[in-house]
């Protein structure tokens, strides 16, 4: 792109400012972003012999080569899977099981199922017409609760839109859902946004949007906001294997690492971005692949092994907070259900394919094993609580419906800080109109 | 010269010299932008400004020169060049509470980002129901410059605009652009701040006590008259502005005379301040360098339709635009494409029915 403003060449224009020294050993990177030196003083130039040790090109500075090889991707095996527990629930070895008090352990499942039986129940209402959209989680719930648990409630999420589970294990109530999705006078959005649109400031989670991967330079904007305070907080930005491919996902990582940002970038690689596998979307060695490439840390783990992923959020927030560096934290994992209410995934997958996930590595399924290897639940509590998990899911969902629709003052509100006079005037005359004609508009969710 | 002595002047070094009443300062629009980022960053910690070039560099244009020197790594960002990656890092830290300032080296490289401008910066505050606003101002050089073409020249004041949650403004002259800038970086809303590289060297005389005042800020939504006249009203933001101003030398000759108003914000768009003078002068031209189709002089013509003011024309609203044409790049061609003093003057002429 042609850049107007200088008619110089780069080197001879900044010959007239104080140099930046970026050229050296590549290995003093843990400084404040863009800390001059001045002065220009090539490193390991010329080895004792006087031959030429290194290369000294400002780009790169590895080592000489004189073999002809080009660096194929098949060069790499890939980067390994860590788990910690197999697929009936049992800690492979002993050392990497997590000291997660019992108590949270049983919350941590307890809300991997009620967030099961909501997206049940809510994606049925969207085939019924009371709410237009739907996004289940299935098959994702370890990802959403092994790396909600591993966080402090001030660390701040970004989502994609299939974390709701992250959002449920902050503490946001099954009435916030639902009142979201119905658009009632009790949503915090103000019946602004489509379902699953979730936002809320108080539990530290930005606002859905819906254009994919957008939040990922947002993310790594607010860590760098969070690095100039001296609170230790740091970002964890979700996205998902198909959100990478985006333009936004690259300047996300290759930002964080320059900025040197305290941000956990968490890849959901669940198979499919609505139709497109795997396959079709990334010819590399997946997302993981790519972080050492933008000389980012990174991992791929188990997402059906709610523990691994504990671990290894616990470790990434340590080295993001510690050491003001991106993480980057690649789980893999299945997508059960279809992209949303809009798709049908029949039309591009084996029934078969989704109905081996589901039986024989679902996360609910082994963390409910593993703590039943633990002694912490059996048949008797696990019928106890799918009763009372449905009963507060139909109870919260009959009281959604029930309210009335979001009033139509939201439509005028918070479009500016201060509401311009040409919509005041427009709210006047509504506000005229519904005193007149206010019956025959309908106030409650039902579209009969 | 001209503008290092600027750069004094803003500092305060002149007063010690003068003995005389107040005389007013020659500030180019470089300078006031300068100074007006300068006062504002250093009123408030959170203001901070990223982009490319902008500080080793003193900005592609200067603009920001000598802030990185003052200000340092943490308040004057060079980003890598990716205009999504880093408007959405400036969206990313306005939700947290910073107040980035994000300079678009033109315009035109904005379109790689407009997704940032307008899906997350403008809709959000509505989209969050009020929980998260987005104080941030991009800006930068918008519209034709001279001899860098089709990529280079477009005008944007249209297409964002039109976009509802931003506020747009647009500075004529160096007292518009020190008090719009500060203006809009104190404002809550995401505004985009169409500047103009051809002014950047345009001095203009601003009056001391403005250029002393660090919280002399101009309204945002609020038009000037640059030149009252009774014969016709002419209707511009920016550059354009300057053009009218011409023209109405041109006219004043002839006994026409002119009212020049300088719109200064596009949106929200001050048409009372139009209204009111076409209710004096019953004649009304728009002047832009964007295109025709679906350019700010439609707006302007259709508000004028939708008011009291429509029975006070005596012709229709003209609106002289840049040619419907990609920007060419010779001289000629690039002259041919955008409106000047004597195509102005002609059409005023037209509108009167003078000869």
């Amino acid at each position: 792109m042609l850049k107007t403003g200088f008619s110089k060449l780069r080197p001879l224009a900044r010959a007239s400012f104080a140099p930046k020294c970026i050229y050296g050993p590549a290995s003093s990177n843990r400084r404040w972003y863009g800390e001059g030196v001045g002065g220009y003083t090539p490193t390991d130039a010329v080895g004792s012999d006087g031959s030429e040790v290194r290369p000294q090109f400002p780009g790169a500075t590895a080592s000489w080569t004189h073999d002809l090889e080009f660096v194929n991707a098949d060069r790499y095996n890939g980067i390994p899977v860590y788990r910690v527990m197999d697929r009936s629930g049992r800690v492979i070895q002993a050392k990497d099981e997590p000291k997660i008090p019992d108590d949270t352990l049983i919350d941590m499942y307890q809300k991997m199922t009620l967030l099961n039986t909501m997206d049940k129940i809510l994606y049925e209402s969207q085939r019924q017409g009371r709410i237009s959209f739907y996004m289940t989680n299935y098959g994702e719930e370890g990802t959403h609760m092994g790396s909600a648990a591993a966080l402090d409630p001030k660390d701040f999420i970004y989502g994609q839109y299939r974390e709701s589970g992250v959002l449920m294990y902050r503490g946001y109530t099954l009435d916030q859902f639902m009142n979201q999705c119905y658009g009632n006078e009790m949503d915090a959005g103000k019946g602004r946004q489509m379902p699953i649109h979730y936002g809320s400031p108080a539990h530290n989670f930005c606002t859905i949007s819906s254009p994919l991967a957008t939040q990922m330079p947002q993310a790594v904007g607010t860590a760098y906001a969070f690095k100039r305070s001296p609170e230790k907080r740091c970002v964890i930005c979700y996205f998902g294997e198909g959100s990478s491919s985006e333009g936004d996902a690259h300047a996300a990582f290759n930002f964080a690492a320059v900025l040197d940002a305290p941000i956990i970038f968490f890849c959901r690689n669940n198979g499919y971005a609505i139709s497109t596998p795997t396959r079709e979307q990334y010819r590399g060695d997946g997302i993981a692949g790519r972080g050492p490439a933008y000389g980012i840390a990174s991992i791929r783990v188990d997402g059906n092994d709610t523990l691994a992923v504990y671990n290894a959020t616990v470790a990434a927030r340590n080295m993001a907070i510690n050491e003001n560096k991106p993480v980057l934290i690649e789980a893999m994992t299945y997508r059960i259900g279809h992209h949303s209410t809009s798709d049908d995934s029949s039309a591009y997958r084996s029934v078969d394919e989704v109905r081996y996930w589901d039986s024989t590595d679902h996360p609910i399924a082994r963390m409910r094993l593993y703590l039943s290897h633990k002694g912490l639940w059996n048949e008797q509590k696990e019928k106890e609580w799918k009763n009372s998990a449905k009963k507060q899911v139909m109870e919260a969902f009959q009281r959604a419906e029930k309210r009335p629709l979001a009033s139509w003052e939201n439509v005028f509100t918070d479009v500016y800080h201060e509401m311009p006079p040409h919509l005041e005037a427009q709210m006047k005359s509504m506000r005229d109109h519904m005193k007149e004609y206010g019956k025959h508009y309908p106030v409650t969710s039902d579209r009969k | 010269m001209l503008t290092r002595g600027a750069i004094t002047l803003l500092r305060g070094g002149r007063r010690s010299l003068s003995t005389s009443a107040v005389r007013p300062a020659q500030v180019t629009v470089r300078d006031a932008l300068n100074g007006a980022m300068d006062e504002e960053m250093a009123r408030d910690e959170r203001v901070f400004l990223l982009g490319e070039e902008v500080a080793q560099y003193d900005g592609a244009y200067k603009v920001s020169r000598g802030l990185w020197k003052k200000y340092g790594d943490k308040r004057v960002m060079d980003t890598p060049i990716t205009e999504s990656g880093f408007a959405g890092i400036a969206v990313g830290a306005a939700f947290a509470g910073l107040r980035p300032i994000c300079e678009f080296m033109t315009f035109n490289f904005s379109m790689q980002a407009i997704d940032q401008v307008i899906n997350s910066a403008a809709k959000t505050f509505y989209m969050s129901a009020g929980l998260m606003n987005v104080p941030i101002v991009f800006r930068g050089p918008n519209g034709a410059a001279a001899g860098v073409a089709a990529q280079h020249s477009q005008c944007f004041a249209s297409w964002y605009s039109s976009c509802p949650g931003l506020k747009v403004v647009s500075p004529y002259s160096s007292e518009d652009a020190r008090g719009l800038l500060k203006a809009s970086i104190r404002d809550p809303d995401p505004v985009v701040f169409l500047e103009n590289e051809l002014m950047y060297g345009t001095p203009f005389e601003v009056k001391d006590e403005m250029l002393q005042d660090r919280d002399f800020v101009l309204p945002l939504g609020k038009a000037k008259i640059e030149r009252p006249g009774k014969h016709v009203t002419l209707v511009a933001f920016s550059r354009p502005v300057g053009i009218c101003l011409e023209a109405a030398d041109l006219l004043a000759a002839e006994g026409i005379e002119c009212e020049v108003v300088n719109l200064r914000t596009v949106r929200p768009l001050d048409i009372d301040t139009v209204l009111q003078s076409v209710t004096k002068t019953h004649h009304c031209l728009t002047v832009e360098q964007g295109w025709p189709q679906c350019g700010i002089g439609s707006e302007i013509a259709a508000r004028i339709m939708e008011s009291p003011a429509f029975y006070e024309l005596d012709y229709p609203v003209t609106r002289l635009c840049g040619a419907d044409l990609p920007m060419p790049y010779a001289k000629s061609l690039e002259d041919a494409s955008l409106p000047t003093a004597g195509d102005v003057a002609a059409a005023v002429k037209k509108a009167l029915n003078v000869s």
